[in-house]
């Protein structure tokens, strides 16, 4: 259909005008740029809030500048993590959830990853799809992500960008996993509560007791309940996941099962899904569990900073010399690579005392 | 980090159903190494404007095959202005007649694909012309 076409006045010369609406200016350095953009973003400007979060995702010195700043805010929101395999629903009962969340008048943002090429390092991020609806919302946020190389699911830095939403201020972070199969269990300490999505007729009773990803999740969700088969699959997993008589009572230092909640929803259609967001709140009540949750996850980003922190200092120049004389002692089989590690940590102790 | 993927948003505006050229693309630049954020069909202004924004792009592809172009072009691109992204490269692709180019091109697009481009000039302009995020 022919279009009547405008006169092209006035459009040229704004490009170069509205640039200096920029939140930060590029060219301050990394701590300036990292305040105003945190202060951007506690209050609210989604701008500062985007920009942030590529500086987390690129690791970039702003990024670390930024989390000093916002980490102290965070720890308000709940962290809900979906994970399950492609095609499972959980884009669809994200948004779903996120339906759910406005009409209770919770703000709500997500993390959505999906894989990057082993080949190019492209990707394709493709889960907005299913989340349309709330451009002319300010209690939505959704940011895709590509996973970079990382396995366990989500993206390296899926766990700070979940921490620097949550020092935002949303009520809410839903954090989206890419399509997993039975290992990829990393969403569990990332999230407060962890969703594992199961479609109909998936696999048998012995799929269920396979060690897993069926053991990490606090909620099972039967996704696509109308199609055949949901409520036998339903039935099957809870079977299968309640824990043994007496395990976990027994006073033994072994870490209890968990008892997951199975539900059926139809994401597509919103089926279950406010039973779902009860059994959600229901988990996050229990301070203690979540609380361990939360340690776990304190644990695995501390280990994440403090290995690259030790990656860095043996990269220092002095450092850089000893760590390639001991790997060619390791190559040579001269030095075993437990020895190595000792050696090198000794290195960095050495480096550490001037300071 | 300069080496970090390039990330792109594709995106169709507009009430026309026919978004197999822009999943075609939007595969193609994954295969050359950027990272693209697909958002599917019947996308108002403000829709894309509003991912480009929460995404961070570097980059946003419209496609649109309705003719509508003169319409919903200029929108897009007034609104990426208002919201503070303008230095956000916006090319467009699909049947745009050749009289319509340089009033896009008025309007801040960069660049105009019709039919016949390869994935690889798009690719090629894309690199040389984007303002990587930091």
């Amino acid at each position: 259909m022919p279009t009547p076409r405008p006169a092209s006045s006035g459009g040229a010369g704004a490009g170069a005008g509205a640039a200096a609406a920029q939140p930060a200016d590029r060219a301050a350095q990394p701590a300036d740029r990292a305040a105003a953009l945190a202060e951007g973003t506690r209050a609210g400007d989604r701008r500062s809030l985007a920009r942030l979060l590529t500086a987390v995702e690129n690791r970039t010195a702003m990024a670390e500048h930024a989390m000093r700043r916002l980490y102290p805010l965070a720890g308000h929101a709940h962290l809900i993590g979906i994970t399950g395999a492609p095609g499972a629903g959980k884009s669809t009962l994200a948004a779903a959830l996120i339906a759910e969340l406005r009409r209770a008048g919770r703000s709500v943002a997500v993390v959505a990853v999906d894989p990057s090429s082993p080949i190019t390092g492209g990707a394709l991020l493709g889960d907005r799809v299913r989340m349309q609806a709330y451009a002319g919302d300010d209690g939505v946020f959704i940011r895709s992500m590509a996973s970079r190389g990382h396995a366990g699911g989500l993206a390296a830095t899926s766990t700070a960008a979940a921490a620097v939403l949550d020092g935002a201020g949303f009520d809410v972070v839903l954090l989206e996993t890419v399509g997993t199969g039975q290992s990829e269990v990393e969403v569990a300490a990332a999230a407060d509560t962890t969703v594992v999505l199961e479609a109909p007729e998936m696999g048998d009773e012995v799929q269920a007791i396979k060690a897993g990803l069926l053991e990490v999740a606090d909620i099972v969700v039967v996704n696509k309940g109308d199609r055949p088969g949901a409520q036998r699959t339903a039935s099957q997993l809870r079977a299968m996941l309640t824990p043994m008589a007496g395990r976990g009572a027994d006073g033994s230092s072994r870490p209890a099962p968990k008892r997951p909640d199975v539900l059926i929803t139809t994401a597509a259609t919103g089926e279950g899904v406010p039973e779902l967001l009860a059994a959600l709140d229901r988990h996050r009540s229990d301070g203690p569990v979540v609380h361990e949750a939360r340690v776990a996850r304190a644990e695995a980003q501390v280990a994440e900073v403090l290995a690259e922190r030790m990656r860095a200092r043996l990269a220092e120049r002095a450092g850089a010399d000893v760590a390639r004389e001991v790997y060619d002692l390791v190559a040579r089989h001269e030095l075993d690579p437990y020895a190595a590690a000792d050696r090198l940590l000794a290195q960095v102790d050495q480096d550490r005392s001037p300071a | 980090m300069t080496d970090r993927p390039l990330k792109v948003l594709i995106a169709k505006p507009g009430l026309d159903g026919h978004d197999r050229g822009a999943k075609v693309l939007a595969r193609g630049l994954r295969d050359e190494g950027f990272e693209v954020v697909y958002t599917g069909l019947r996308q108002t202004p403000e829709m894309i404007v509003t991912a480009a924004l929460q995404e961070d792009v570097d980059v946003v592809g419209l496609s649109i095959l309705s003719g509508a172009h003169m319409t919903l072009v200029p929108k897009v691109c007034r609104q990426l202005r208002e919201r503070g992204l303008s230095d956000v490269l916006v090319t467009v692709g699909g049947i745009i007649p050749d009289d319509d180019v340089e009033p896009l091109k008025a309007e801040g697009v960069a660049a105009v694909f019709g039919p016949g481009t390869t994935i690889g000039e798009v690719a090629e302009f894309i690199r040389a012309n984007a303002t990587p995020r930091e």
